[in-house]
């Protein structure tokens, strides 16, 4: 039975994160906004993982959870990244 | 043969607790009641779908119309499956045996979550109430086979969003059980036990839960495209609007490939507790076994593409998934070989439940091998949509799962009940069973290479004669099963008491009385670090 | 009163709670996942089609959108450090912008759609099969994932409403504060989601 304090973020450490955050997100409408074709969607995408990334590391507290949770936290987006690719040697080559 | 009566405690099915009667079945949280309640469910509709597949039989034991129109007959073999896959062997051994046993095993007083256990019960009686309500809406039962495939589940005039939807629910049912097995097996292990310190049947039902959890959403969220399709024309499966009937073949095998592995993995569990105690010597290979449950799991992800060989895939996805069904039989081999090994030199007592692990042994390798038949593409080219790939799946569901559950319930029930049944019977109901089984889809076997199609209401003369033995074959199993319940149930009612430890296990579950007491332990248990530990 | 309840009233496990709470994470994420599967190849095989009809979607209300949520998942977070700290008022106040971000993105929503649906651009018109192949695909998409996203919105602003109310009578505090933090990680997983909508639906060019 744990019922152990969970860690508290000071505010100020979310508030940097949101502005953060904010900042990613018109950086991904300048770059978009620039047309670059293929390299829009790689950098967008690559933005939003970062994205992605401070909101489960600090909103999300994995920062402060358990090795074992940030583990099982990877394994699934690499469970999903490898069914998308699997998928694709379909349609790559249909 | 220690003697319950004299031991003062009140066993879990003589507590009295808030309600009464059949509420205190109906709004129960013991996990070893919800258990039951599972049981009693999917055994009913064991029946139904038994039945449907007679049914079928009996239509198939002559060319042409026998006694059903060839609609019927789609409607019939589409909720034979939808009862079985999503109603009687996805939940299965998990909610029967895993509910009852997993939190006993591992030293617990009750899973997780027992008010979500309850729920997922709930929820997944509704599920059976939608799918039911869609064989007598008016738009006539679902006739697509129970993998639903686009285009013609998104234009036929049947009752499918009312069956999909049902399955939605059902899945919702089967994720909430993952859900808290999951959290049961990390949080709420007794001191002292250790994840390597479990028995092997806590592994089993750990690595069913992550598919439960992880594999069902993709099915969830593809029901609910196939149902927006049918109500808005959404077009992901249409392609005359652009959209591609192949995708959903894609998402729905991502699911359901994983499924088999929820079906299978637990019946290994169970298999690899029943053939130590009955050799009384402990299990070759713990670490292998336990990690190849996770292999055949993680594994079991990737390989979705070997049912849709002939679907118009690329060959290099052909060649792909090709591959990666090979490698997946691998863990289930080393399960075989770590059996064998662990029999060999055993002192090994026939009894019924090990009757029924031997010939799961035997079964499940010929639905195994002819697994490789189908997971090759030259050949699996040849039999797909064939009688051969319904005589495989049966063998390794029914052969498989379906005879594991029926030696846990052998092997379980003294436990469960506090009583015996009676084992001589029990011994010949195996046997009619067993000699049922492989005369009903054997046959299919070379019906298949010969060239007789699945889901076919007729077929051509020559292919009767095999036929008729396979439909005599369903008689004879049919037979053997109802006088294996009817044993059963009178153990039950009038057997003999039962001893703590009729079978001389040495799990956890043999140090508390039959049935157990409410909360399990009325001590908390001495964990073993060897859970096999056989003297 | 049997002995059952006594112990189930004691049974408390918050490290159990928060695991099924990331556990029903998973589920979740995998199933938008499948959703994200069918954008990418349709997207792979219309690519002009879906970059013509993101242009039909506002990027600015899609921003003020995003920033919403942004700012919403500061906020609940703010609010369970608030409650850590046994700041009651704070908390509730925290949870009440939430809210109204949660409002306003729904609302913004509701706006977006209603000008598709002037535009007869909706999922079962008359108009929608007679779109480029491509065209129907991404509005499909737009409109089942954006759907199920507010649907799955409206779930996390039950379950904070909820956590308000718990502070307000007291049983959620800051010894006892799962409640709070579970809906907390429930609500930045519907933020976590938009963050790879927007630019997926709005932003590729």
């Amino acid at each position: 039975m744990a019922n152990n304090v969970s860690h508290t973020t000071e505010y100020r450490v979310l508030a940097r994160v949101v502005l953060i955050l904010m900042f990613l997100t018109f950086l991904t409408i300048f770059v978009t906004s620039l047309h670059l074709g293929a390299f829009s969607v790689t950098v967008a995408l690559l933005i939003a993982g970062v994205k992605g990334f401070f909101i489960l590391t600090y909103f999300m507290h994995l920062k402060y959870e358990s090795l074992l949770l940030r583990i099982l936290v990877a394994m699934i987006f690499v469970l999903y990244a490898v069914i998308v690719l699997i998928t694709f040697i379909d349609y790559a080559y249909r | 043969m220690a003697d319950n009566k004299k031991i003062e405690y009140v066993s879990y099915l003589d507590h009295k607790g808030k309600y009464t009667g059949i509420r205190s079945w109906i709004f129960t949280m013991d996990h070893k009641r919800i258990g039951l309640i599972y049981m009693y469910a999917i055994m009913t509709l064991f029946a139904v779908g038994a039945l449907m597949g007679l049914l079928m039989r009996i239509e198939l034991i002559a060319p042409g119309e026998t006694i059903m129109k060839p609609q019927t007959y789609n409607g019939m073999f589409t909720v034979h499956g939808i009862i079985m896959i999503f109603m009687v062997v996805i939940p299965g051994l998990s909610v029967v045996f895993g509910n009852f046993f997993l939190p006993i095993l591992i030293g617990a007083k009750d899973v997780a979550f027992p008010k979500l256990n309850r729920f997922s019960w709930w929820v997944y009686i509704t599920g059976c109430f939608l799918a039911i309500a869609s064989q007598f809406m008016q738009h006539g039962p679902p006739d697509t086979g129970w993998t639903f495939y686009a285009p013609y589940s998104t234009t036929t005039g049947t009752n499918v969003i009312m069956a999909t939807f049902a399955a939605f629910v059902l899945g919702f049912s089967s994720i909430l059980t993952g859900l808290n097995f999951i959290v049961t097996i990390h949080q709420m292990r007794a001191p002292g036990m250790k994840f390597f310190n479990m028995p092997l049947f806590s592994w089993a039902i750990y690595a069913t839960a992550w598919t439960q959890l992880l594999a069902t959403p993709i099915v969830g969220i593809t029901l609910l495209m196939l149902i927006a399709e049918r109500l808005f024309g959404i077009g992901f499966f249409n392609p005359d609007l652009g959209g591609d009937p192949v995708l959903f073949q894609h998402l729905f095998w991502i699911y359901s490939h994983p499924a088999v592995y929820i079906m299978i993995l637990p019946a290994l569990g169970v298999i690899t507790e029943i053939i130590p105690t009955f050799c009384q010597k402990k299990i070759y290979g713990y670490k292998a076994i336990a990690l190849s449950s996770l292999a055949i799991a993680g594994v079991g992800f990737l390989v979705w593409g070997h049912h849709m060989f002939t679907s118009g895939m690329s060959d290099q996805a052909r060649w792909f998934f090709s591959f990666l069904t090979f490698l997946v039989a691998i863990p289930s081999a080393i399960k075989v070989f770590n059996w064998l090994a662990t029999m060999y030199k055993g002192s090994i007592d026939l009894k019924p439940p090990f009757l029924y692990a031997l010939s799961f042994i035997f079964l499940f390798t010929i639905g195994g091998t002819t697994g490789l038949i189908l997971g090759s593409v030259a050949t699996d080219v040849q039999v797909h949509d064939t009688a051969f790939v319904v005589a495989h799946f049966h063998y390794i569901i029914f052969g498989g799962m379906g005879f594991a559950f029926f030696a846990a319930i052998h092997y379980w029930l003294p436990k469960m009940y506090g009583r015996m049944y009676n084992m001589k019977r029990a011994t010949i109901a195996w046997g009619i069973n067993f000699v049922g089984f492989n005369l009903l889809y054997f046959p299919q076997f070379i019906l298949g290479i010969e060239g007789m199609p699945r889901r076919y209401f007729d077929y051509l003369p020559q292919f009767q004669p095999l036929q008729v033995v396979s439909t005599i074959g369903g008689f004879i199993l049919i037979g053997g099963l109802i006088f294996m319940v009817i044993n059963l149930v009178q153990g039950v009612k009038h057997g003999e008491i039962a001893p703590e430890n009729p079978w001389h296990g040495t799990t956890l579950e043999w140090q508390i009385p039959s049935p157990p007491p409410l909360e399990n332990f009325d001590e908390a248990p001495v964990i073993n670090p060897n859970p096999y530990d056989y003297k | 009163m049997s002995e059952r309840e006594i112990h189930i009233e004691v049974h408390r496990d918050d490290e159990a709670s928060k695991l099924g709470m990331w556990l029903f994470i998973f589920t979740e994420l995998l199933l938008f996942g499948g959703l994200f599967l069918v954008y990418t190849v349709f997207r792979a095989e219309y690519p002009k089609n879906f970059h013509e009809g993101s242009l039909e979607l506002s990027v600015t209300i899609g921003a003020i959108n995003t920033i919403a949520l942004l700012f919403s998942s500061m906020t609940i977070a703010m609010a369970l450090s608030a409650i850590q700290k046994n700041n009651r008022v704070l908390a509730m106040r925290l949870i009440a912008v939430t809210l109204l971000m949660a409002l306003v993105f729904l609302f913004n929503k509701y706006l977006e759609w209603s000008m598709k649906f002037e535009h007869g651009l909706y999922p079962g018109s008359k108009l929608m099969p007679h779109l480029g192949r491509g065209d129907l695909m991404f509005f499909s998409l737009y409109f089942f994932m954006t759907g199920l996203h507010a649907l799955h919105i409206i779930v996390g602003m039950v379950l904070l409403t909820i956590c308000f109310f718990k502070i307000k009578k007291g049983t959620l505090n800051f010894q006892n504060y799962i409640h709070l933090e579970n809906g907390a990680l429930y609500w930045h997983l519907v933020d976590l989601i938009w963050i790879f909508l927007f630019p997926l639906l709005y932003l590729i060019t």
